[in-house]
């Protein structure tokens, strides 16, 4: 017990980074979710574009081991290069997938999300292969970079992390509370026909929205490489399912809820890998899921909405 | 049929149900695929299960490679998963994402009773009552959170639960428990290595042990759970959830019990599934977690959905199609064959109105291929393979047609990178293709189609598993965007 008590501010530490990274993944879902009550099961897969976006302008800017570009230039473009591409990509998505069923029964484009889900791992895996791709993140950042405070180390790979995503967070929230687009945006999750009427283009808004969610899990995808180094197919189908989760925790709609679900969901996920077992680190995630899905489905800041008929 | 109601459409949304008619008067000399409806629908039912019977009981007759009748044992097993999943996501329209983790459920029950992993060899008389008892509860445990949860959330949950069952196969190989203290780690699954030399099937002193036996078997079984899915479908309950598919709360107010018909859908599937594991552990001689992932949940649901959302013949037909046209890919001959006559078909089909537009359109392809393959071998004959290098021709039963195609199609020496950009490019100009409207459309189609079959000769044609993936993930896309029904079902009542 003693041990475990030592570790648990490096565990916390562990736990802020992965949930700014789960609160990034979350809003995506959140923010579409709030306007158009659809599941967007290709978010996750879109955060893995983004890593591999990351990893391929990394590759670019990086030949042998050298890098072209200041550390900081080379992240930045990094992460720009995944938003850009990452927003356009849910634009489609939303294009092709989404937009011709959004009169449609309920399950249809649930079933249609599925399809690109699939059908984009799997385009993945075809064109760069199951091989793990790495981030050589020593080249930008030193290892040996870092503080400790209270016999945690932070390295400042975290802390970059952590920076990016408060600083893309902060960015959302004056976006959507201080702007025109942000005004409409939250208009039309209001009620969409009522906005309509107002004489907001909703189409505008659904894509603003889709590109904007899109480009927050692309910059994901491209801190997790960072943090992690590793990136291959299959890694946005658990990342899409624990940002879902965060994006419950904290009531799904609802954008602060999501930052605050995806730092409830790291720092539950951190810890209980410390106490019980790395191996059980997404059992615990999912458990979650479900008794928050079970027991408080509007979530930790949700409120209960009056169904429609 | 022509007396007295038609209980199929009992339970329907009026609108829906009247699809056939309204369709009848306005369209019915003029379209193929609706006459072919209506004969279908006019055969008797018992007729046609016992032509597909007779036809499925000859097939280990008239197929001597084991192989071959490997691919038709599967191909039972998923008509019997697509069936149990029709129950839940197509009667009763629960989008249930956890529903393999029954099958796996199953096997795995199966194999931990009926192998020396715990040394215990049950008879599969005992063990199938228990796999239907444990899955079908397990099917009501995952459904009671659907009385709360509307389509996503319920979707989810599920979804979550598989993904569980899945973690718990793969981890519960070193499991510890606090309070009892075990000499070392105790192994219930075996992990990544699963489970092997799990019991052939024993039933009335006999051992089930060859391909032909095991066939038979899923075929028996597979004929019990269509008579079951098909008389449920009929019945009050069938007309119930239907009901509650349609408009939920329309249901309850009529008197409909949402809650205990919402459950039974939940372990009606779940047993089937169950079932179908039980089966296939048992043929298999061995269950790993890898049998149960997300991508057989992804076929399961493109079956269901190719076949039509409700529709137990197309669930069948649906399960058809797809377990038997990839074994087909496997064949670069034969998947040529057959990627090229859709190509043509679709093509031909789309412009049924202007043949003569249809035929232009592939015949600019194939300029374009001709003209492609003139100037760039003339220009860079290094970056080429010589024709004859890459589709053999001598041994070939399509020999003209592969010979036109070494003539035609560029095949680059570096094969993997081009066709990698090709393969993003074909996306690219066939979404466009998807978006535009006239002139520009057929335009585009000309480029689209021959960047697609170029991909398909550089990429796809050299991993059909990655592309009957990809194939699986479009064609869920598709059919939800263009014929949401499938081949089978009825139209959606779409709300306004």
């Amino acid at each position: 017990m003693d041990m475990l008590l030592k570790q648990l501010p490096q565990q916390l530490v562990n736990g802020l980074t992965l949930g700014s990274v789960y609160a990034l993944i979350a809003l995506g879902y959140s923010m579409v979710y709030g306007i158009l009550q659809l599941l967007n099961f290709a978010h996750g897969e879109v955060y893995m574009i983004g890593a591999f976006i990351g990893w391929g302008v990394f590759a670019l800017l990086a030949p042998g081991d050298t890098l072209l570009l200041p550390a900081l230039v080379m992240i930045l473009l990094m992460l720009m290069a995944a938003m850009l591409g990452c927003g356009f990509l849910g634009v489609v998505i939303e294009w092709f997938a989404y937009r011709p069923l959004r009169e449609a029964p309920r399950i249809a484009p649930l079933i249609s999300a599925l399809g690109v889900s699939f059908f984009l791992q799997n385009a993945v895996l075809l064109t760069m292969s199951a091989r793990y791709r790495t981030y050589r993140t020593g080249l930008l950042i030193p290892r040996t970079w870092g503080i400790s405070i209270f016999g945690a180390t932070i390295s400042f790979t975290r802390i970059l992390v952590i920076v990016v995503a408060v600083l893309l967070m902060l960015g959302l929230h004056y976006l959507v509370q201080r702007t025109r687009l942000g005004k409409a945006m939250r208009a039309t999750a209001q009620d969409r026909e009522a906005a309509a009427m107002m004489g907001i283009d909703v189409d505008r808004v659904i894509v603003a929205t889709f590109f904007i969610g899109s480009a927050l899990g692309g910059a994901a995808g491209v801190l997790v490489g960072l943090l992690f180094t590793q990136v291959y197919h299959f890694m946005g189908f658990t990342a899409g399912l624990k940002g879902f989760t965060a994006a419950v925790c904290g009531g799904i709609g609802n954008i602060p809820g999501a930052m605050l679900g995806g730092l409830f969901l790291g720092m539950v996920e951190s810890i209980g890998a410390g106490f019980i077992s790395p191996r059980y680190k997404d059992l615990i995630a999912f458990c979650v899921l479900i008794l928050l899905l079970l027991f408080r489905p509007r979530g930790l800041l949700g409120v209960k909405a009056q169904e429609k008929v | 049929m022509s007396n007295g109601p038609d209980w199929e459409q009992f339970g329907k949304d009026e609108w829906a149900a009247q699809e056939e008619a309204r369709l009848g008067e306005a369209e019915a000399a003029g379209r193929l695929s609706f006459r072919l409806r209506r004969a279908w629908k006019g055969v008797d039912s018992r007729l046609k299960m016992l032509a597909a019977l007779a036809v499925a009981s000859m097939v280990p007759l008239l197929v001597h490679n084991s192989y071959l009748l490997r691919v038709a044992g599967l191909t039972g097993l998923y008509i019997m998963l697509s069936l149990g999943l029709n129950v839940v996501a197509g009667f009763a329209g629960l989008l249930d994402l956890g529903y393999v983790a029954f099958y796996g459920l199953g096997a795995y029950t199966y194999a931990l009773l009926a192998s020396p992993q715990f040394h215990q060899h049950w008879p599969f008389w005992l063990i199938l009552p228990l796999v239907i008892l444990v899955t079908a509860l397990f099917g009501r445990l995952l459904g009671s959170p659907s009385l709360r949860l509307r389509g996503d959330y319920l979707a989810i949950v599920t979804l979550g639960f598989g993904q569980i069952a899945s973690l718990l196969f793969l981890n519960l190989d070193r499991v510890s428990l606090p309070f009892l203290h075990l000499d070392r780690p105790l192994n219930i699954t075996g992990g990544p290595n699963g489970i092997i030399n799990v019991d052939d099937i024993r039933i009335l002193g006999h051992t089930v042990e060859t391909v032909s036996g095991y066939y038979y078997l899923i075929l028996i079984f597979v004929a019990l759970v269509f008579l079951v899915v098909f008389h449920l479908d009929r019945s009050r309950i069938g007309r119930a959830w239907r009901a509650i598919r349609e408009d939920e709360l329309a249901a309850q107010s009529m008197g409909v019990d949402v809650r205990r018909l919402k459950l039974l859908a939940f372990s009606a599937g779940a047993a089937i599934a169950g079932t179908a594991g039980v089966l296939f552990a048992a043929w298999q001689g061995a269950v790993f977690p890898s049998n149960f992932d997300v991508s057989i949940l992804i076929i399961l649901y493109s079956m269901v959905v190719l076949g039509g959302v409700g529709s137990i013949w197309g669930a069948v037909s649906g399960a058809l199609i797809l377990s038997v046209l990839p074994e087909l890919l496997r064949s670069p001959e034969v998947a040529r064959l057959i990627f090229y006559g859709a190509l043509i078909l679709a093509v031909l089909g789309l412009w049924r109105r202007a043949r003569m537009r249809g035929l232009a359109l592939l015949g600019s392809v194939g300029v374009l291929g001709i003209a492609l393959k003139v100037t760039l071998t003339a220009l860079r004959p290094a970056w080429f393979l010589q024709p004859e290098l890459k589709v053999s021709v001598a041994r070939s039963t399509f020999a003209p047609l592969m010979k036109a195609l070494n003539w035609w199609m560029l095949f680059p020496r570096e094969s993997r990178g081009v066709g990698n950009a090709a393969f993003v490019l074909a996306l690219f100009l066939l979404l466009g293709v998807l978006r535009l409207k006239g002139t520009a459309r057929y335009v585009l189609l000309v480029p689209g189609l021959y960047t697609l079959a170029f991909v398909w000769e550089t990429r796809l044609v050299e991993e059909p598993s990655v592309t009957r993936m990809l194939i699986f993930g479009a064609l869920l896309v598709l059919t939800m965007n263009y014929r949401p029904q499938g081949l089978f079902g009825e139209r959606w009542v779409q709300k306004l």
